[in-house]
């Protein structure tokens, strides 16, 4: 289907593009005004330039904060990903079993965040949680409030039982649009089980997948709530993620500057990212996409 | 090499089938020689693909006995049966070389890489996509990917038949008679078995030796083009084939041993009158547009007909009217100049056919 | 896709079903309790069943007010987001224009945005237009990740439709509304579906930004909840009960698309 070059197109994207402009340039100046300013009380402030720049870069705390958050969203990828394809692989394709696990399974994902961390916190805890509760009795001596890492396994436990779904149910549907055909030319072809994942379900599955990484990477990279109200962040510092590391600056502190400043490279560290993997779909998914394959 | 033999063959969805309708398949006996190139031709959802993956195994049939060269087939997976089957889109393994996907089957079979190579290249060669083994798959035309379908199936030393569920569909039509030729030599050359479905009659006549008409789950006919064409065993064949179909009127005995077709009465010869005397049930007259001819005013077996669109097709002249108000359609010579208006066409013909219950009455 | 692995998939399956229900279950069991009960006595099923938590919210306005608020600026947001893109997307899956391709990776940015970042900003953007602490703020706030994602889905689905259908219906001398609401719209319905499923989902957990831009009227439940986490003495009980009752409209809202939800996740974009 070739489109035909009109900017008179320009009207229907007028809308969302008023909207977003107010909900996003607007802010935007705001917080690019901010990280170059020093505010030293709500009527006067100073012009520094770059200095909130060259302070962030340099702050140690902020540092540490990257680190755990780029751990902790390799972790969230690395576990979440595998484990939401092998259920994708696993749910079944028709009938009311199928339709059973799409409700069960998409549950954890229509809770709203900080329920999230609630319902962790009253599992996790040792004297009202039955997690913490089963685990004291098998002797494992777990506490997340005080242990930095049954605070970190807490927090990923938490994050795979939130997110996986998401990951499978997009699994799911890239699955669903295999034709098939395929499985059974690979039935007469004499491709085992492991072949049948390589060659043809991993394939096709590639779209949803980088979706999957895509929104998973992004997700992690900006949680804030639901380890905040498990963990609020510690013990310590341990589980604070480069979120609530900025929300406490902008709004704990209220300094503003570097906080503006250190948004402004949170922002476009994502956007690095993701642009560099949306490319990447982009390019991946015109070279398979040169014939017709689908059905009618 | 393959015979395929089919005893009682059929398939029904439910457990306990009642009536034909309850049948995608019904039960059959039948033999697919060794060699032979047949064509399955009927409309869509006639079980024509029923019975395709039932050769293949993809579909283990509810009833009867499949024999491969007489050995009991039912069981086998469709990866012990040597067959290949090519699919209405082509199926590749995007993520490999032309190279790999040809050579996936062998390598599933632990077949050496030098054998792997060597088969290779011969069926490459074959389809002449020789130069073009090392490419992406992905990347080629819908035609080069059905032939790298086609391909996989022929790498197989131990493939006997190759089996066709509508292949051509989404190849551009000018290049659907260049792989239909290529089939056909690859059939001369490899003499295998080769079962190809299609809806479409021209492909159907023009690639088989033997067309099997189907439908609603059943064989009606099987033989050469032109049995099928000049002696249709089933008023569906007489439908089916030919473009346009067959003419069909029904017709009734009046009392005076004359044949009527609504009304107006027909001149038949003693041999056929006597046969249709002895038939019971609903008859009909069928005669191909091809052989309906005009006639002299009055003359026998012909009726007066209203023609109401004549079309000058280059190699013929298409009368389209109607003969006492049921459709009837003509092909003349393109030489003959008619106009629209009142014609006699002669329907009692040689070539004509007679029908009781939809089964041709033999003469 | 059949075969001899059936079993370990089923019980790979269930075994992962188990472990989502159980932190589920457990706070459903919690909700059923006293606060005595909870922090004394570790019971896997309630000993002294009681409603009290459950009555508790739904006889303090200040507990069931912020369900409503929250229902409230979540439906707001969808009906916004959706009038919003659907004829965004409709710009961008019938036409290349000026830009087309650099608008939808920045509208794509956007979804990208952590909350934190717009903290502030939003909150004296929506101080100075005297929207502080109104529904509206949040849904208008909630576009911001939701526009995005609604174009990006419906653009999906629209470019499924063969332009030749609006091509007929121009021919046909429809108006344009009248063929975007009568004729195509129904052909989309499943995008409209999934789409709206997202918006609601994607609003309803959001809490940042809900409790910056509230404080009185328009308190989200989840505020309201974590205001019982820093009270003193914790409310295991009602928490937990508060808890348990934002589960169900999520779980309302996937029955009723739970048909659409592969499709659409299917058809939109991948």
């Amino acid at each position: 289907m070739s489109k035909p070059y009109n900017n008179k197109a320009w009207f229907f994207i007028l809308p969302v593009f008023a909207c977003v402009a107010f909900s996003a340039i607007l802010p935007l100046m705001t917080v690019v005004n901010y990280s170059v300013q020093d505010i030293i009380s709500p009527t006067k402030s100073v012009f520094v330039g770059l200095e909130w720049f060259r302070q962030t870069m340099r702050d140690s705390e902020l540092h540490d904060a990257l680190l755990r958050q780029v751990i902790f969203s390799l972790c969230v990828l690395l576990l979440q990903i595998p484990l939401g394809v092998a259920l994708a692989l696993a749910m079944p394709s028709k009938g009311w079993k199928s339709s059973a696990a799409l409700v069960i399974l998409s549950m954890p994902l229509l809770i709203p965040w900080n329920v999230v961390g609630t319902i962790w916190q009253i599992f996790g805890r040792a004297d009202i949680g039955l997690g913490g509760h089963t685990l004291s009795a098998l002797g494992v001596a777990y506490n997340y409030t005080a242990s930095p890492i049954d605070a970190w396994l807490t927090v990923l436990l938490m994050d795979v039982w939130h997110w996986t779904p998401l990951v499978a149910l997009l699994g799911f549907a890239g699955l669903r649009s295999i034709p098939d055909a395929y499985y059974q030319a690979a039935q007469i072809d004499g491709a085992g089980r492991w072949a049948v994942f390589r060659y043809i379900q991993l394939p096709k599955m590639r779209g949803v997948l980088t979706i999957a990484v895509l929104l998973r990477f992004m997700d992690s990279f900006m949680i804030y709530t639901e380890p905040f109200v498990v963990t609020g962040g510690g013990p310590g510092n341990s589980t604070t993620f480069l979120s609530q590391y900025l929300t406490q600056k902008a709004v704990g502190q209220f300094d503003l500057g570097p906080a503006a400043a250190f948004s402004l490279i949170y922002f476009l560290i994502i956007l690095l990212f993701c642009f560099v993997l949306y490319s990447w779909m982009q390019s991946a998914g015109s070279g398979s996409k040169s014939a017709v394959e689908t059905p009618p | 090499m393959a015979r395929i033999e089919f005893q009682g063959v059929g398939h029904a969805y439910s457990a306990h089938p009642a009536q034909p309708s309850d049948y995608a398949l019904q039960p059959m006996n039948m033999v697919w020689e060794d060699g032979g190139a047949y064509a399955l031709l009927g409309p869509s959802g006639c079980g024509k693909s029923t019975l395709l993956n039932i050769i293949s195994g993809l579909l283990s049939p509810s009833h009867g006995q499949v024999l491969f060269d007489g050995k009991a087939m039912n069981h086998i997976l469709p990866r012990d049966r040597n067959i290949a089957q090519v699919f209405q889109f082509p199926v590749l393994y995007d993520t490999m070389s032309v190279f790999d996907n040809l050579a996936f089957p062998l390598r599933n079979r632990k077949v050496g890489e030098k054998e792997v190579r060597h088969r290779v290249h011969e069926i490459a060669e074959m389809l002449g996509m020789t130069g073009q083994l090392r490419q992406r798959a992905a990347g080629m035309p819908a035609d080069a990917k059905q032939k790298i379908s086609l391909g996989r199936g022929l790498v197989r030393k131990d493939v006997g038949a190759i089996l066709f569920d509508e292949p051509l569909t989404v190849i551009d039509p000018h290049l659907k008679w260049q792989l239909r030729h290529q089939l056909k030599q690859i059939h001369q050359q490899l003499r295998l078995t080769l079962i190809y479905v299609t809806h479409d009659q021209t492909e159907a006549l023009t690639f088989a030796d033997e067309v099997v008409v189907m439908t609603d789950g059943k064989i009606v006919q099987q033989g050469g083009p032109d049995a099928l064409f000049a002696r249709p065993g089933h008023t569906f064949v007489g439908y089916f084939i030919g473009s346009p179909g067959m003419n069909f009127f029904p017709i009734t005995l009046a009392v005076d041993d004359a044949v009527e077709i609504s009304g107006q009465r027909l001149a038949v010869g003693a041999a056929t009158m006597a046969a249709l005397r002895a038939a019971n049930g609903k008859l009909c007259l069928g005669i191909r547009p091809e052989f309906v001819a005009l006639a002299e005013p009055g003359a026998p077996g012909a009726l007066l007909a209203d023609i109401t669109a004549v079309q000058y097709l280059g190699v013929c002249t298409l009368l389209t009217g109607a003969i006492a108000g049921l459709p009837v359609k003509a092909k003349v010579d393109s030489g003959i100049r008619v106009s629209a208006g009142r014609h006699w066409l002669r329907l009692v013909r040689p070539e004509t056919i007679f029908f009781c219950n939809d089964e041709r009455i033999l003469l | 896709m059949n075969g001899a692995n059936r079993l370990p998939r089923a019980m790979m399956l269930a075994a992962y079903v188990a472990f989502t229900m159980i932190p589920l279950y457990w706070m459903v069991n919690t909700s059923l309790k006293t606060n005595e009960e909870i922090t004394s006595v570790f019971s896997l099923w309630p000993r002294a069943l009681t409603w009290s938590n459950y009555h508790t919210i739904f006889t303090d306005p200040s507990w069931y007010s912020g369900y409503l608020n929250s229902m409230l600026y979540v439906a707001m947001n969808t009906v916004f987001s959706l009038l919003v893109a659907l004829p965004a997307a409709y710009g961008f899956s019938r036409y290349r224009f000026l830009g087309d391709k650099h608008m939808f990776f920045w509208l794509l940015t956007n979804r990208m945005t952590p909350p934190a970042v717009f903290l502030l900003p939003f909150f004296q953007l929506y101080s100075t237009v005297g929207l502080m602490d109104t529904h509206l703020a949040v849904a208008l706030s909630h576009m911001l990740f939701n526009v995005p994602l609604a174009v990006w889905i419906l653009e999906g689905f629209m470019s499924g439709i063969s332009s030749e259908i609006d091509e007929t219906a121009y021919i046909d001398g429809f108006s344009f509304p009248h063929f975007f609401i009568r004729i195509f719209l129904p052909l989309i319905k499943a995008g409209v579906g999934v789409t709206a499923f997202f918006c609601f989902m994607f609003s309803w957990v959001e809490l940042l930004l809900a409790r910056t831009l509230t404080s009185v009227n328009a308190k989200p439940i989840g505020a309201i909840m974590t205001r019982t986490v820093s009270a003193s003495g914790m409310d295991w009980g009602t928490l937990a009960a508060a808890g348990v009752l934002t589960l169900l409209p999520g779980m309302l809202v996937i029955w009723f698309v739970r048909n659409h939800v592969a499709k659409g996740f299917a058809m939109g974009r991948v």
